[in-house]
């Protein structure tokens, strides 16, 4: 082969197990009792990530501007690594032999557990960054508490993943900041995004058997523990965009965590899981 | 169509070793705040920096061209300043 | 190349040239480097803003072709990686951007002359992506025929391109093995995936040897560019030089290129290869090629949709500074 001698590492899987082996002991994944909780809960994580990821990346090579566009990108990176860390762990902890990629692939919407709010269409760059900040603050605060979890796993992705977000908060809602103070137009669109939006945020603080099994568990924060921190940021940074909160219920859409979705979920599933689809088996 | 192109901006990052900051490359940002955030997401995807500083690209003054021979030159004869200036026998070993 | 028929100036012979003209010369025949604000022919510049400038737009718009299977890859691993791989093309385009921003030409001026046809991009990339494969097959042979061009171009006379060029090479080392892991996979797959492959390599073929530029016999513009070291080889050379690599990497993956008169040439010590159809090259540098209006549309709705953006920014950006100013008066 003239100039592409090593394309593949030959013992990635030795390397994998080595690694599987360095990680610490967490008595959580082989808790039975808690098997279908933590699976559930470890779902919700990943889905979060994979398809708010999703749908950042379809902004890739179609930005408003270069620097935000590879900004975007990076996001998008981001939340697809974590993806690949929360359903990996949920593969293991469920141990029925799939991967995490069989997770993402090979589920229909009923079994996805993210919240309604990341599959909601891009919309233009307001829905997108709307959208992408109120899930941050969240994500921030839901990070920062899980970096304490009783699993040595769960808190050592959090910590990871941590690092990342806490970045994405500061670009989201610097971003949110400056266009809402911007131009007429800018903070038209900002507030239109934002009215579009609020009614899908509550569900990230809905708790339910599974939130409270996780919680009891130590793994998780109790969601409503979360809500004042969240409040607090979403009212500063909303405040200091001139932007105003809209009277209208949070949480008037729910379900998403339960697997119960928009419409939209099943397009961009037919979409992302086309290849796995249509051609079982192979490998790529 | 936009009404004002957003300014351009000169990169410098300092690295994980210490070294002085380094210029990169330039970019379009808004303001300075924007171009240290622009700068993190275009210059170091690789994690090549641990420090970045924007210069408005307007505000660098650059040595004139045509005086490059008298601004330079008089380096060139301070060949002491340069560690090969110097014959250190192979006995000595590595220095 | 990404930068295919740039226009260049009529040659001068030295007794035609100016003393400036002539020392210039004789600098970057010496190899030096030629620096934003020293003194140029205005030939030399116009040619590398136009070179530079379809260069940054290939990128660009090099990310609309692969960006399409982003949200199709099929495991979140090589999801991940392509979008690395995207992403750096937007970096690249800024980077060259940015280079010929230090030529007295603006970005948005750049921009406007690519949506409205005034400037090119490459050939290539009004093809369409139609399988998996062809992420493997872009990543390959289009990748691979612009480094092809690109390792060379790192010794450009113009300090600036030269200094982009050098970022970029570093960059893309990993997207052409991509590519080609990709196509691995695929040729050592099932028959559907392996039929992929080899239609894929049917596909990009002729259109990867077009990326060259047309033959030297019918290139006017390659002498200047040449003497004034913006074009590094010509378009036959590097033809020549991409097949010769290729041919062995297609059949390492059991894949035929398909051209039937392709055979080693013991006395050239090279492959013997068809033309592309020229015919179609032009027709698609025109504009008629099966994705152009595609692809610039998705450029032009990006920077149109994009306006509100740009001006919220600016318009804040100036607000907080006039917020700044009186809070520093009132201070005094």
């Amino acid at each position: 082969m003239p100039s592409l001698p090593d394309v593949a590492t030959p013992d990635v899987v030795t390397l994998a197990e080595r690694a599987a082996a360095a990680q610490a002991q967490d008595p959580h994944v082989a808790d039975v009792a808690l098997k279908t909780a933590f699976f559930d809960w470890l779902c919700r994580m990943g889905d979060n990530s994979l398809i708010l990821g999703h749908r950042i990346s379809e902004w890739c090579g179609h930005g408003p501007v270069l620097e935000e566009d590879i900004a975007l990108a990076n996001t998008a990176l981001d939340l697809i690594g974590h993806t690949q860390m929360w359903l990996g762990l949920a593969a293991e902890v469920e141990g029925a032999g799939r991967s995490a990629d069989d997770l993402a692939f090979l589920r229909d919407a009923m079994k996805f557990r993210n919240l309604k709010l990341v599959e909601l269409p891009n919309g233009d760059m307001a829905v997108t960054l709307m959208r992408e900040f109120l899930f941050d603050a969240f994500h921030f605060e839901l990070l920062t508490a899980l970096t304490k979890s009783s699993s040595p796993r769960v808190a050592e992705i959090a910590a990871k993943a941590l690092k990342e977000v806490s970045y994405h908060l500061e670009r989201s809602s610097d971003l949110v900041v400056r266009l809402g103070d911007g131009t007429e137009e800018s903070h038209a669109r900002m507030q239109a995004a934002l009215n579009k939006v609020w009614g899908y945020t509550g569900e990230m603080f809905a708790e339910d058997a599974i939130d409270d099994a996780v919680a009891e568990a130590g793994i998780a924060p109790a969601l409503s523990d979360l809500l004042p921190f969240w409040q607090r940021t979403v009212g500063e940074v909303l405040e200091e965009a001139t932007l105003r909160q809209p009277e209208q219920r949070f949480d008037a859409h729910s379900g998403g965590k339960q697997g119960r979705h928009t419409e939209h979920l099943g397009y961009i599933l037919a979409e992302m899981q086309f290849l796995q689809r249509a051609y079982p088996g192979a490998s790529w | 169509m936009t009404k004002k192109e957003w300014p351009l901006w000169e990169i410098f990052i300092r690295g994980q070793h210490g070294l002085n900051h380094r210029h990169v490359g330039s970019l379009h940002a808004p303001d300075a705040e924007m171009a240290i955030k622009n700068a993190r997401d275009v210059y170091t995807r690789r994690k090549e920096g641990v420090s970045i500083w924007v210069v408005p690209s307007a505000a660098i003054t650059a040595s004139s061209p045509s005086e490059k021979g008298p601004l330079f030159d008089p380096a060139e004869s301070k060949v002491y300043r340069h560690p090969t200036f110097f014959d250190i026998p192979d006995e000595v070993g590595h220095m | 190349m990404y930068a295919q028929m740039v226009k260049s100036e009529g040659m001068k012979s030295p007794e035609e040239m100016s003393p400036e003209e002539r020392a210039f010369q004789e600098r970057v025949d010496r190899g030096e480097k030629i620096e934003p604000k020293e003194w140029m022919p205005e030939g030399y510049r116009k040619t590398l803003i136009r070179q530079m400038g379809q260069h940054a737009h290939s990128e660009i718009v090099g990310q609309l072709p692969e960006g399409n299977w982003i949200t199709r890859a099929p495991t979140l691993e090589r999801k991940a990686i392509l979008l690395a791989k995207v992403q750096d093309e937007a970096g690249h385009g800024l980077y060259l951007y940015s280079a010929a921003e230090t030529l007295g030409v603006s970005r948005d001026e750049l921009m406007e002359k690519l949506h409205s046809g005034a400037m090119k991009y490459s050939s290539i990339f009004n093809y369409p992506t139609l399988t998996w494969a062809d992420m493997g097959a872009v990543g390959w042979l289009v990748d691979g025929a612009a480094i092809m061009n690109q390792v060379p171009l790192q010794r450009t006379s113009y300090g600036p391109y030269s200094r982009a060029m050098i970022r970029i090479c570093k960059e893309e080392s990993f997207h052409q093995r991509q590519g080609y892991a990709i196509m691995m996979k695929m040729a050592q797959g099932t028959p559907e995936q392996k039929e992929m492959a080899q239609d894929a390599l049917n596909r990009f073929w002729y259109p990867s040897l077009m990326m060259f530029g047309p033959s030297d016999k019918d290139s006017v513009h390659s002498a200047q560019s040449m003497a004034w070291k913006i074009k590094m080889n010509t378009n036959d050379e590097l033809r020549q030089k991409f097949v010769d690599e290729t041919v062995p990497q297609a059949k390492y993956l059991g894949l035929t290129v398909p051209d039937e008169t392709l055979k080693w040439n013991e006395e050239r010590g090279h492959y013997d290869f068809a033309e592309p159809d020229w015919d179609e090259f032009f027709e698609v540098i025109k504009g008629n090629g099966p994705c152009n209006e595609e692809r610039l549309g998705a450029r032009r709705e990006a920077w149109d949709k994009g306006a509100w953006f740009r001006d919220g920014l600016t318009a804040y950006a100036e607000k907080a500074a006039a917020r700044r100013a009186a809070s520093n008066v009132a201070a005094e």
